[in-house]
């Protein structure tokens, strides 16, 4: 059998995807399977990424451009990096649905940071304060509201403590 | 020479080792690929601040001369895309060799634990508080929704690579090897060849690691590739015994024929000496040949690389020159 990419090899590396649940089969020669593979020397993602990304070109879309980093979409396209953790949200509509093409899906359900995760629990638990906060003040429940304020404002400043 | 190979470790005679990665970011810094020279140094200097002197050694990849990055290359030590951006990376190297924390690859981080055999579970647990301690001095680049943001979106969610390299010379011979690989891919993981060009895989060594980053929990990943690996080794293991019984004297015959040409070459390429250090392998692993063992021909296999080789001799040599040498180095390790 012969590669599927570069059509020269012969293929030894038989790779399927599962992409929005259609499967796909490639047959691929060594060279070109590294290139399905991350953390591989070489590695490039430009081949799976453009499948993905060509829709966006003619668009408006490859003019964004990241305020931290100054990185463009096109920029990003072309070589598939990323130039800073903004990045994710300055591309973040045309990019999260490449993202969950490439895994499948869209939610980490891994390791959380012990202080990034710290605080994404604290986050939650202000979140919900709030929302009772909220309902307090429309039933006008005065006192319970300024209780749950003043909650509020400790949690906010040991989140920040936190931080620190 | 080479501190992580031992000769312990999980279905040793098939899987030479394990090797867990993951990727991390500063929150405050720009990725590698955008950051300054100024901020990347930060980056090391930060790193160098908080990582355990008594423990790791730590490096700047510009001080390091070219054939010892490759030799630390070729021990898979460190990655080669390290050596990309050597004016601002760096690493830190456990006494040991089996922990790397490469510093401003293509991510700010890339923590490496490598063991010999199959050993993921270890190496997970391990490199799980590698991380936690440096992540008490780093605030990392974290998203609720996408997990560890990294350069790469492939990498994103949990920034782990885990992998085991396999050594399936029977599979090869028996011709079943793409069979194997391709129920691996359909279990969405990625298979290669680890050495070699083109379509050839040199000394049968194949690595399987996950794809996907995004949407499953570190420990289901590990989970998964143990469980292949496991089944993989166990198929590699019958075959071996089969092809014995079968035919014994041609299996010994290819065995005593690649101990012949090994003990007794004058001059001898990488490609040559690889693929006949496989067929060793696999007699040892069969009782076929008793002087030496597994690890003692998996750090021959790296000893013989053309960086490795010359690291080892102190000396720069031609490729003539160094196929001697290496003919020399073999003769010498067979008993
Ligand atoms: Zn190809
Ligand atoms: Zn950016």
């Amino acid at each position: 059998m012969i590669c599927s990419e570069c059509k020269v090899n012969q293929a030894t590396v038989h790779v399927t995807k599962i992409i929005n649940g259609k499967k796909t089969e490639m047959h691929l020669c060594e060279e070109c399977a590294k290139k399905y593979t991350g953390f591989s020397p070489g590695f490039s993602i430009q081949n799976i990424m453009s499948g993905f990304l060509t829709d966006y070109s003619k668009s408006d879309i490859s003019s964004i451009q990241c305020r931290q980093c100054g990185m463009t979409y096109d920029e990003f396209k072309q070589n598939g990096k990323f130039g800073c953790s903004e990045c994710y949200k300055a591309f973040g509509k045309k990019i999260n649905p490449v993202i969950r093409n490439i895994h499948g899906h869209d939610r980490h359900i891994g390791k959380l940071p012990s202080r990034a995760g710290k605080a994404l629990i604290n986050q939650r638990a202000i979140q919900t304060m709030k929302s009772k906060l909220k309902e307090a003040i429309d039933s006008e429940a005065y006192e319970k509201a300024a209780e749950l304020r003043d909650q509020i404002r400790k949690m906010e400043s040991d989140l920040e403590e936190g931080e620190k | 020479m080479i501190s992580w190979l031992k000769e312990e470790g999980k279905d040793r005679d098939v899987v030479v080792s394990s090797r867990i990665r993951l990727a991390r970011n500063f929150e405050k810094y720009n990725f590698p690929v955008k950051i300054s020279i100024e901020e990347g140094q930060s980056v090391f200097n930060e790193m160098a601040a908080v990582i355990d002197k008594s423990h790791y050694a730590i490096f700047k990849t510009k001080d390091i001369p070219k054939i010892e990055k490759e030799m630390l290359v070729e021990k898979h030590v460190i990655s080669p895309a390290l050596l990309g951006h050597s004016d601002i990376s760096g690493f830190a190297l456990s006494q040991d060799e089996t922990e790397t924390i490469m510093i401003n690859e293509e991510d700010h981080l890339r923590i490496q634990v490598l063991h010999s055999g199959l050993s993921l579970n270890e190496v997970w647990h391990k490199i799980n508080q590698i991380d936690d301690r440096i992540e008490k001095n780093v605030q990392y680049a974290f998203d609720e929704q996408l997990g560890y943001l990294t350069s790469c979106p492939t990498n994103t969610g949990t920034g782990m690579r885990a992998s085991v390299m396999l050594h399936l010379p029977a599979l090869e011979i028996t011709k079943q090897i793409n069979k194997v690989l391709s129920t691996v891919a359909q279990f969405g993981l990625a298979v290669r060849g680890v050495y070699g060009e083109g379509s050839k895989t040199m000394g049968s060594l194949y690595q399987i690691s996950n794809q996907v980053t995004l949407g499953d929990t570190e420990e289901t990943i590990i989970k998964k590739i143990e469980n292949i690996t496991r089944q993989i080794a166990e198929k590699e293991k019958n075959i071996r015994n089969s092809l014995m019984e079968k035919n014994k004297l041609e299996f010994e015959d290819k065995v005593f024929r690649a101990y012949g040409v090994l003990k007794n070459a004058r001059m001898i390429s990488t490609e040559e000496a690889v693929r006949l250090i496989s067929y060793l392998k696999l007699g040892i692993s069969m009782d076929v040949l008793k002087g030496n063992t597994i690890n003692e021909m998996d750090k021959l296999f790296i000893e013989i690389q053309p960086a490795s080789l010359q690291f080892i001799n102190r000396l720069e040599m031609s490729d003539i020159e160094r196929d001697i040498k290496r003919a020399e180095t073999i003769r010498n390790k067979l008993i």
